[in-house]
């Protein structure tokens, strides 16, 4: 009953999950959804370091992560109020439109 | 191949799944609720690496209060006039490009196993007090930090959201 994944699985995964997180940033034009990529972003880096701190039989990876999703949950409030405030001023979400560093 | 392999498998062939629908998908509800999913395919998978505390926190936070607080933000925004809008080449292009390249160069990297130090002898599976004794005593500043930047973050959310910026 030894199990055949390895570390390298759990980072393969992780690293596709990255990548699908890059590729939506570039290609969608929905601030809201380049913001939902981000979060894909942060949770492949997660899932690296709970594979790493499994297999090196350490506890630290999980306290990082732990901070990590305590600083996503501030980031998704602070990035979703500058949305809204910005949808405000302009009536569009598309980033396109959104060239401009004056309001 | 035991129970574990196949959910291995099973979370994260579904997980990717879920990823692809969330930039694929034109509706950004639709991306939401994939989203969730997603986020519920890598509780799993955090279940499976044996961090049960971390997945708990995974579905209370992100599957919980995060996609609530995307929901109802894309409630509130009128999403339908930037619902049908086509993509553009370039932006597709360079998103597989980038992709791509990420990819190519993982390939690269892992292409020889990964041999873990297995420097540490925690147990993490004994329970949670192994997981979170360190929170409060080798990063008890980081901790409390973490603290005063949601509170920080809170304050700033207000103050965004007032009616008028000035």
């Amino acid at each position: 009953m030894t199990s055949e994944i390895t570390l390298n699985h759990y980072l393969w995964v992780s690293g596709l999950l990255f990548a699908l997180g890059i590729a939506g940033v570039v290609i969608r034009r929905n601030a809201l959804v380049i913001f939902m990529a981000l979060e894909m972003n942060l949770n492949a880096a997660n899932l690296a370091l709970i594979a790493f701190s499994k297999y090196n039989k350490i506890v630290d990876g999980q306290v990082l992560v732990f901070f990590i999703i305590a600083i996503a949950a501030a980031e998704v409030a602070v990035g979703l109020a500058i949305i809204v405030a910005l949808f405000k001023r302009k009536q569009t979400v598309s980033v396109n439109e959104l060239n401009s560093m004056r309001l | 191949m035991n129970v574990h392999d196949t959910l291995f498998w099973f979370f994260s062939i579904a997980m990717l799944l879920c990823g692809v629908f969330v930039i694929a998908n034109r509706n950004p509800v639709a991306s939401a609720m994939a989203l969730v999913l997603m986020f519920l395919f890598m509780a799993g998978l955090f279940v499976l690496l044996e961090a049960f505390f971390i997945a708990a926190i995974q579905v209370l936070v992100y599957a919980g209060a995060v996609m609530v607080l995307f929901l109802f933000v894309i409630m509130l925004l009128d999403i339908k006039a930037s619902e049908r809008r086509r993509f553009a080449f370039l932006g597709v292009f360079g998103g597989i490009v980038v992709a791509g390249a990420f990819v190519w160069e993982m390939r690269i990297i892992l292409s020889q196993p990964v041999i873990p130090l297995q420097s540490g002898n925690t147990d993490l599976s004994a329970g949670l007090e192994n997981v979170v004794k360190p929170l409060f005593q080798h990063y008890m500043l980081p901790f409390e930090v973490t603290a005063l930047l949601l509170l920080v973050a809170m304050v700033g959310v207000v103050l965004l959201s007032k009616k008028d910026l000035k």
